[in-house]
């Protein structure tokens, strides 16, 4: 192996991907914005949800319990009814996603120190939002319900749970979203650059040429490899940055454990990415063979939904997925504060990965020549 | 426009997509894979979470309460001798949650002088942290259920809420993220697919050539446009009926309303891809836009999977935007509550605005290039 001859092919990488302003542009700018917009867009905690209230009650305990769902941030009242004829329109042509009703009875009920009930209709179209929002009015009602049990001199329960959440104590589901941002940004970055090389060259029908050149079957890979993991590397470092500066995402772990991870990461996810380019005859396959895979390694990943919820056959599937892996390393480290010592359960999948994925895109490299 | 000409045009993007396997795999592939994938890969809904059960000095209490751990289907409960040992099992995420029982909790509950229940969960998945903590709600509210009946109390809860779930009454996701799927995977093959065709064409010049023939711009376009939308459309139907038999998803709404509706979308997408590859004229540069304006926020900001209210407002803003948020609005209406004109009205009318904004502005950008 010649280091001087990987140099060069790798500059030839650099220069055919950053020659064009365009393409130099879609590098960094969009991962950039995505992890903003997302950053921000992307979560399960719920404001502002719009809820109406029909309140057929006329005494005081009702509007009590009104001004709390108007002090929460969880909710902003956007009508009070006066029939209900109008709950079943005000849902469906969706200008409130949930109605809160409240009977004539309720403040005689409590005055009686009987349970009073309340009624409350939940759009299901999006039904994890619906799930959310009954949550966040259960919440409500439960404060409610202990001052006011408190206060008029209710007998209080035997026990009552006192919650507690380690490493995320306010539950932001922000800091559990963006460290899952860095690890997709990086995937799509790395294969994007890696799914491409060979196939253009292909395309261009270059690559013959590069095959009759004195470079070996590892230097091409090498050579090939690289930009893929400088570009990668860099572009995860602004967005590890930008996470902890701007989102304020608790950094508690070892920046060691951290790099060591996203190396072993881009190995891998580079890896198929050649795997993917080699196999690929012109651009258009290479990307969207890129995108078949990245669809579903997106998706079982435990991004957005918890792996331990999915079937036990898509479980064990999710062991191919560098992202698991990457994932995991990367809350890991953010919130929980592990170090090397905890994670070398998730470098040792990401090794074989990457070994495994890199000799099958030498492989073909070899193959294509014959 | 000449017919003749148009015909040429779509038979020769008709055999392009034949000939290349690629085409086929984004537009009949990839949806099978995202409506297996979403269909039965994919839940919020948690079961069976580990949870520690650590009580400092057990008695018949303390197994009372712990009973309905054992029992509930959403817990795997494992039973632990002290704190340390189960904060070391959290720790090591061998369980999610921990509820700790201490000492004095027998004597304080038979008193009646409200025990604190320890609750602690790992909160790194928030939002699993929050549906945890309303399961342990659950056990605790039976919990007392139960000890009121024993005692032959009744139960004091001051206010009681009794929640309907319209249009969705079991609250399965199934049945609101495959309609939503139906958006994600026109984006794909109107925007993505399209952009990069045309991007080739003009990566290898035979977009000149197209132009220097007797072919017309809207002529050109139309022939562009027209295969695409069959295979669209074909993407859709089959995502459709795959919803319906496969998933059993009910559709309540009106099949003509859902097809004009997916047509709109459809063309705003096609217009998209248009004018990302007329503007790129680079493959790598085509399929990185297309992914970032549109594929990425047909996930993120359409209200697909995450709620569009509960966003900043300069978010909320850029939603409008996107085709894909209207579209997902009058899917969710159609597959669930039905009819609503309301909700299909606006969103319509707004796909079609986006539509004509997009062509008309391909339209414009491709006759400026001719010069």
């Amino acid at each position: 192996m010649a280091w001087y001859r990987i140099r060069a092919l790798v500059v030839k990488e650099f220069l055919a991907l950053l020659r064009n302003k365009a393409s130099r542009m879609v590098l960094i700018g969009p991962p950039l914005i995505q992890l903003v917009v997302f950053g921000y867009a992307a979560t399960f905690n719920l404001h502002h949800v719009p809820i109406a209230v029909y309140n057929e009650d006329r005494g005081g305990a009702s509007r009590q319990l009104i001004a709390r769902f108007q002090g929460s941030r969880y909710f902003s009242l956007v009508g009070m009814l006066t029939s209900g004829r109008r709950i079943a329109n005000i849902i469906s042509d969706k200008e409130a996603l949930m109605v809160l009703r409240i009977g004539p009875h309720f403040s005689r009920d409590l005055e009686l120190h009987r349970t009073a009930r309340i009624e409350v209709l939940v759009d299901g179209r999006n039904s994890n939002t619906g799930l959310l929002a009954l949550n966040d009015v259960d919440t409500v009602v439960q404060s409610f319900n202990a001052h006011w049990a408190a206060t008029h001199g209710w007998q209080t329960a035997p026990a009552v749970p006192v919650m507690r959440a380690w490493f995320n104590p306010d539950l932001r589901s922000r800091w559990f979203i963006i460290p899952g941002i860095v690890g997709l940004l990086t995937l799509v970055v790395a294969m994007l650059v890696s799914g491409l090389s060979v196939a253009r060259e292909r395309e261009a029908g270059t690559f013959d040429q590069l095959l009759v050149t004195p470079l070996g079957p590892w230097e091409i890979l090498l050579g090939k490899a690289l930009p893929g993991f400088l570009i990668g590397g860099l572009e995860a470092t602004l967005i590890i940055v930008v996470a902890i500066s701007w989102f304020r995402v608790p950094f508690m772990g070892s920046v060691l454990a951290l790099y060591l991870g996203l190396a072993l990461f881009l190995l891998a996810a580079i890896g198929v990415g050649l795997a993917i380019s080699s196999a690929s005859a012109t651009q258009q396959q290479g990307l969207l063979g890129v995108f078949l895979f990245l669809v579903p390694a997106v998706i079982l990943s435990g991004f957005a939904t918890p792996i331990a919820n999915m079937p036990p056959l898509v479980q064990y599937l999710t062991y191919l997925n560098p992202l698991r892996y990457f994932l995991i390393i990367l809350r890991g480290v953010f919130l929980q504060g592990d170090g090397v010592a905890i994670l070398w359960t998730q470098y040792l999948p990401l090794i074989g990965i990457g070994l495994a994925t890199m000799t099958l895109a030498m492989q073909l490299f070899r193959r294509r020549l014959t | 426009m000449n017919a003749q000409r148009l015909r040429g045009l779509i038979r020769k993007e008709a055999l392009q997509i034949v000939r290349d396997p690629s085409s086929i795999a984004i537009a009949f592939v990839m949806p099978l894979v995202l409506l297996l994938l979403f269909g039965y890969g994919v839940s919020l809904d948690a079961r069976h979470v580990p949870i520690a059960l650590v009580a400092e000095r057990p008695s018949a209490q303390t197994s009372g309460f712990f009973s309905g751990f054992w029992r509930s289907p959403y817990f795997k409960a494992y039973g632990y001798p002290d704190m340390r040992d189960a904060r070391r099992a959290l720790m090591r995420r061998d369980v999610d949650a921990i509820v700790w029982l201490r000492s004095d909790f027998t004597r304080q509950v038979l008193r009646g002088a409200s025990a604190p229940i320890g609750v602690i969960v790992d909160g790194v998945n928030a939002n699993n942290a929050r549906i945890i903590e309303g399961y342990v709600q659950g056990v605790w509210a039976s919990w007392l259920a139960a000890q009121a009946r024993e005692r032959g109390q009744p139960l004091t809860l001051p206010v009681d809420i009794r929640s309907r779930v319209w249009f969705n009454p079991a609250l399965r996701s199934h049945d609101y993220l495959v309609p939503g799927l139906i958006a994600l995977i026109m984006t794909l093959i109107g925007a993505l697919l399209t952009a990069l065709v045309v991007a080739r064409e003009w990566e290898r010049g035979t977009m000149e050539s197209l132009m220097a023939s007797p072919a017309t711009i809207p002529e050109i376009l139309v022939g562009k446009v027209v295969p695409y939308f069959f295979l669209g459309m074909g993407g859709m139907i089959l995502t459709v009926v795959m919803a319906i038999t496969v998933f059993s998803v009910p559709f309540v709404g009106s099949l003509w309303l859902l097809f004009a509706a997916a047509a709109l979308f459809l063309l705003t997408t096609l217009g998209m891809g248009l004018l990302i590859s007329t503007i790129a004229r680079n493959q790598f540069v085509a399929g990185m836009i297309a992914v970032v304006t549109t594929y990425l926020p047909a996930f993120i900001l359409s209200g697909f999977i995450f709620d569009i209210h509960s966003m900043p407002w300069p978010i909320r803003l850029l939603t409008h935007t996107i085709a894909a948020r209207y579209f997902v609005a009058i899917l969710q209406t159609l597959f669930l509550a039905g009819n609503v004109w309301p909700v299909i009205g606006g969103n319509m009318a707004a796909l079609g605005l986006i539509a004509l904004l997009f062509l008309g502005l391909v339209a414009r950008i491709s006759r400026k290039r001719l010069d």
